[in-house]
């Protein structure tokens, strides 16, 4: 039922957005249902819980791995989750008036999710969930006080929090798995029941205390607290009073049975729990906004809190459960009611605030009741949760104080510090009420529209039950009493009741309302006496100065590694290969223990032309020159794979070479005729070292690899493979598009993309060209012509030959290519190479006659091709698996067309189809063949259309003369626009602008 | 096995040219160091698969005189793919002339002024003073 509550609070969360947008704040009354339906349903468990039972529920969540959910639902975890679910309620119904003039839907998202997490978190006994939920509630506090990250008050104040309360629950997480893996469970309830022993259970529970102090936001993690009212008034009376906060208080409730005693618990509680309750009473004192007020009120009284539940008697575990309880409700109605005030008064500033009791007489009044309650005035819930807790301190100042061994000057110290915390907390309450409430003689009178009956009813509602409490002490004991009995030590308390005669704690209670009260009548000269304290430094600055430390070093380690240079980024990394790999050599003892010079002749004088050609090429000024020189090696390694025995490789590689070249020499008449000199000059040196340390590199790892290799290689059963499961005699083929077809559907996505990406960085806007209607258009030819499309070209730059010669050619390479395609299964030859025949058939049109020979020759958009070979090849892996086979599976099929074996000819016999042998692989190999003819087209319309296009529009670069640069050319405004995006700037003037 | 020092010689040389140009900045530059280097990588797979042999082709080598298919079916990819990077290289100094009038690839102005801020011992951009002050000015909204 749990789990279903909280899918059902998340389910509203995900709703919230619509209903934010469609009924607007009335969309709140829809949120308050899931916690309202919790409430109801755990008020349902109150027969089994207040009888003893424990209500569990369990369910696999991820089977493999054991993990299993499961709630489990005791006294504390009931009376938690009736605190989360029933304000939470009272809360969202207060938002629909709250934030009456607009709701934000993401914040009603966030809202309702929090409360999910919350109900997680007290109710789920798995430790590592509990983390899962308590990081849960943080990331949604986060985002509730940045509910508007445009304040530099709210970000800072949301980062704060989160970085406060994730550093304690790190600290937690340790905790809980050193815990966890001590006792052999994670289960919460099986931890306590037998807690493990020994130094590191000890180190493990109070890492979690840590966890706890600073989500209960404790000295000194306290300051992330105040910041955090920066978010709206709801959720601070939700997260920073009534719930979120309380997860701390839990946690140390629920471990205190059975971890109080470990050594430095009770010492930490103790002095941490006194030291926050007086410091944030002190600090309250000093406020002028209600609401940090009460902000601070609630520091003081979550270490009055910690200090009951944590110091694990009888008698103070009682008086913290009820002390928990009452804070819930008074200060959530405080909070509430600053909210109404600051609606209807448009400022929540004590020193603008007048008149207001006679103005809202009853909202002064459920005020007034919940402030009693917190400063602990008969006859509210609040007096019975103090008498109760002085009470328990009292019985400390007994000899073995009371059961934990505390001496007696400690304890009357620590009691001493309570009273002192309560003092503050009368004086600040009273505060509190009268910079609300009272009038105030020097102030303008506040201009105040009325709040509907709907925005009061939660608080008054909550502040009511402030006052029920008070008369409800038997019941609320009977009710606490199992938890208090857990505990081992110390007295058995009295009992929660607003008489018990004239005992020690009614007499402090006495004195601490009466000093409280001449504190707040002398306000003024406490004010002047807080201002003569000497300033310490807090542990908010610290914090501050931590981070500002972290940032800097930052920016120190950034400005030294991150250099912002790619030269020296691709140095570092090729120094890398020189110093690690090229180093392992002068350990390594795996030599070859033979070599081979050559294994023929040629391969050395082709390679001398090569490394000639390379030189050349590295040390060439003129671009052109140097892109052949590079086509140079192309070619030779074309030749050195031929000599190897790979005439697949050859053959694609002459083909690869041609299409580059070709490319780049599109590009190339563009730009100008030199590289530039600059670079060249200063770091020459340094970049031939290491480059020769790089190659010699290379080639000694590479013996040294090769020497190495001992096993058979995995090819040698490839022979057999490929033509008893590829069906295929060409090995290199069936290799691509059977054997290893994963690399392949690989590497044609990372063609597709390549080409798409030029294509984008030609046209900008959209790779679809409008491919011109020849109809009507008089610069075309007639149809006898021999490229109808060269009409449109100048005079000048036509070369009939050419024209004719393509015109032939090309059906010529058309037949090529596909008789490379469909052969390639047996010899050398496929999609690949046959793609890039039928590519340069393309090319050729273009060259001869331009870009609307081009449209004619291939009248489509190349992203279709390249869609459709993709759609192609991923079918044909696809499709065996949906007949039943595996993906990339291969079938052959063998047909046989009579009578066309052979053709008997005057030159002899020659044969023709016969027996056909067809294996599906060559559908994947179909999709390759016209991936690749996409690219080179895309590539052709791209680099040649594209930039003949803007070199018409001005739009292209211009060499300068006696110049290695260009005039940019940016024509039109749309250019402007792209050039300053891609330049990272972002709108001239805009922020992180790089100028 | 013994491995041919021919080739690991040119595999070596090209790549050491190509690493040559690659550290220049001239982004046409860095693509022919590119394409050169990735012509030597690609004669390493002729090293490592072994001696040379006749092609793989079931029915026109014997098992035993064949090359290895395997490294040829890997350099295959590898050929095609340079293709495809080395177009789109061309194209970015294409359109780096015609935004910037050359193809020098900048430093990262962005670096330079993390370098600055580290000389001035600052704090990043990003980075905002967090105070908390008792009167609130600072932290409470609304």
């Amino acid at each position: 039922m749990i789990s279903s509550i909280v899918i059902a609070h998340l389910v509203m969360a995900l709703c919230a957005p619509i209903l934010a947008r469609s009924i607007g704040p009335r969309g709140y009354l829809v949120m308050a249902l899931a916690p309202a339906v919790g409430f109801g349903w755990l008020l349902s468990l109150a027969p089994l819980v207040t009888g003893g039972g424990v209500y569990t529920e369990s369910g696999v969540w991820i089977a493999r791995l054991g993990v299993v959910v499961e709630y489990r639902v005791a006294l504390l975890q009931w009376v938690l989750a009736l605190i989360v679910t029933g304000v939470g309620a009272l809360v969202l119904l207060y938002c629909r008036w709250y934030f009456d003039s607009g709701a934000n839907p993401r914040t009603m998202g966030v809202l309702t999710a929090f409360a999910a997490a919350m109900l997680g978190l007290v109710t789920v006994d798995d430790l590592v969930l509990l983390y899962v939920f308590w990081e849960l509630t943080t990331v949604f506090s986060y985002l509730l006080i940045g509910y508007d990250p445009t304040r530099r008050a709210n970000r800072s104040a949301a980062v704060t929090a989160l970085i406060v309360t994730t550093t304690g629950g790190l600290a937690m997480l340790v905790g809980i798995v050193t815990l966890g893996v001590q006792a052999g469970t994670f289960s919460l309830s099986a931890i306590l029941a037998t807690p493990p022993t020994g130094t590191l259970a000890t180190i493990a529970a109070l890492l979690m205390l840590v966890g706890a102090l600073s989500k209960s936001a404790l000295v000194p993690f306290h300051f992330w607290l105040p910041g955090a009212m920066a978010a709206p008034t709801p959720i601070s009376a939700y997260l920073h009073a009534a719930a979120m906060v309380k997860a701390g208080v839990y946690l140390v409730a629920a471990m205190a049975p059975a971890f109080a005693g470990v050594p430095g618990w009770r010492p930490a509680v103790a002095l941490l729990g006194a030291t926050t309750m007086i410091l944030g009473g002190w600090r309250a004192l000093r406020q002028n906004d209600l609401k940090l007020l009460l902000a601070y009120g609630t520091v003081s009284q979550l270490g009055f809190m910690v200090l009951l539940s944590g110091f694990g008697t009888r008698a103070s575990a009682l008086a913290g459960m009820a002390m928990l309880i009452g804070h819930a409700l008074f200060k959530s109605t405080l909070f509430l009611i600053t909210g109404v005030i600051d609606h209807s008064a448009g400022t929540r500033d004590i020193t603008r605030l007048t008149g207001l009791a006679r103005q809202l007489p009853v909202v002064a009044v459920v005020a007034g009741v919940a402030a009693a309650s917190m400063a602990g005035l008969p006859p509210t819930l609040g007096f019975i949760a103090k008498e109760s807790a002085l009470e328990a301190l009292t019985y400390l100042t007994e000899a073995g104080g009371d059961g934990t061994g505390l001496t007696p000057m400690l304890a009357v110290l620590l009691l001493a510090a309570v009273v002192l915390g309560s003092v503050l907390t009368v004086a600040y309450t009273l505060r509190w009420w009268w910079g609300a409430f009272s009038d105030k003689a020097d102030v303008e009178a506040v201009h105040l529209h009325r709040p509907s009956v709907g925005f009061v009813s939660a608080p008054v509602l909550l502040g009511t039950l402030c006052l029920v409490g008070g008369f409800a002490g038997e019941p609320l004991t009977a009710l606490l009493q199992p938890y208090a009995a857990r505990f081992a030590t110390g007295h058995e308390s009295h009992g929660l009741a607003l008489w018990h005669g004239f005992t020690v704690p009614l007499w402090l209670s006495l004195l601490a309302i009466a000093l409280g009260a001449v504190l707040f009548w002398q306000r003024e000269a406490i004010a002047r006496v807080q201002g003569t304290f000497p300033k310490v430094v807090g542990a908010d600055e610290l914090y501050t100065a931590a981070m500002k430390k972290v940032d800097s070093v930052a920016v120190e380690v950034t400005a030294r590694t991150q250099r912002g240079s790619l030269a020296s980024y691709t140095s570092i990394v090729l120094a890398v290969v020189v110093v690690l790999a090229g180093g392992s050599l002068l350990f390594t003892v795996h030599w070859p223990a033979s070599i081979r010079p050559w294994d023929y002749l040629p391969q050395a004088l082709i390679g001398a032309l090569m490394i000639v050609a390379a030189v050349l090429a590295a040390t060439s000024r003129g671009r052109l020159r140097a892109l052949l020189l590079v086509g140079a090696t192309g070619y030779g390694t074309a030749l050195l794979f031929l000599l190897h025995g790979g005439p697949d490789l050859a053959l694609t590689q002459v083909l690869v070479e041609t299409v580059s070249l070709i490319v780049f020499v599109m590009v190339l008449r563009r730009l100008p005729k030199y590289f530039t000199n600059r670079p060249l000059r200063s770091t020459r040196w340094w970049r031939t070292v290491l480059a020769a340390m790089v190659g010699a590199s290379v080639s000694l790892l590479a013996l040294v690899a090769a020497g190495a290799r001992v096993a058979e290689p995995v090819s040698v059963q490839y022979y057999e493979a490929a033509y008893s499961f590829g069906y295929g005699k060409n090995i290199v083929n069936v290799t691509l598009v059977d054997t290893r077809a994963w690399d392949t559907i690989g590497e044609i996505s990372v063609l597709v993309i390549a080409a798409t990406g030029v294509a984008s960085l030609i046209f900008l806007r959209s790779r679809v060209q409008r491919v011109r209607p020849r109809e009507g258009d008089s610069s075309f030819g007639a149809r006898g012509m021999w490229l109808r499309a060269s009409g449109a070209l100048d005079p000048r730059s036509r070369s009939l030959i050419f024209e004719v010669v393509t015109r032939i050619m090309f059906s010529v390479l058309m037949l090529v290519s596909l008789y490379l395609l469909i052969a390639g299964h047996n010899a050398p030859g496929g999609g690949f190479a046959g793609g890039l025949v039928a590519g340069i058939a393309l090319m050729i049109r273009y060259l001869a006659a331009g870009r609307r020979e081009l449209d004619e020759a291939a009248p489509f958009d190349a992203g279709r091709l390249l869609g459709l070979g993709l759609g192609v090849s991923v079918l044909s892996a696809v499709a065996p698996a949906l007949l039943g086979g595996k993906i990339f599976q291969s079938y052959d099929l063998t047909v046989i067309i009579p009578g066309w074996e052979s053709l008997a000819t005057p030159w002899g016999e020659w044969t023709l189809f016969g027996e056909m042998h067809l294996v599906s692989s060559t559908v994947f190999d179909i999709g390759v063949y016209l991936i690749v003819i996409g690219v080179v087209l895309d590539l052709t319309r791209s680099l040649g259309a594209g930039i003949d296009i803007q070199s018409e529009q001005d739009q292209a670069p211009v060499p300068e003369p006696e110049s290695t640069r260009t005039r940019p050319a940016l024509a039109s405004e749309d250019d402007r626009i792209t050039r300053y995006s891609t330049h990272g700037g972002g709108a001239p003037g805009g922020r992180g602008s790089t100028r | 096995m013994s491995p041919n020092v021919t080739l690991a010689i040119i595999a070596g040389a090209l790549v050491a040219c190509g690493v040559y140009l690659i550290t220049e900045r001239s982004l046409s530059r860095i693509l022919m160091g590119v394409m050169v280097a990735g012509n030597g990588v690609n004669l390493l797979f002729l090293v490592a698969s072994g001696a040379a042999g006749g092609p793989p082709l079931i029915g026109v080598t014997p098992k035993e005189e064949m090359s290895d298919p395997l490294p040829q079916a890997m350099v295959l990819t590898a050929i095609v793919i340079a293709l495809a990077t080395a177009a789109f290289l061309v194209t970015m100094a294409y359109r780096s002339f015609q935004l910037n009038g050359h193809d020098e690839v900048a430093d990262d102005v962005e670096d330079t002024r993390i370098r600055e801020l580290a000389e001035a011992d600052e704090a990043s951009d990003s980075f905002e003073e967090i105070r908390f002050t008792d009167t609130g000015d600072d932290v409470v909204s609304e």
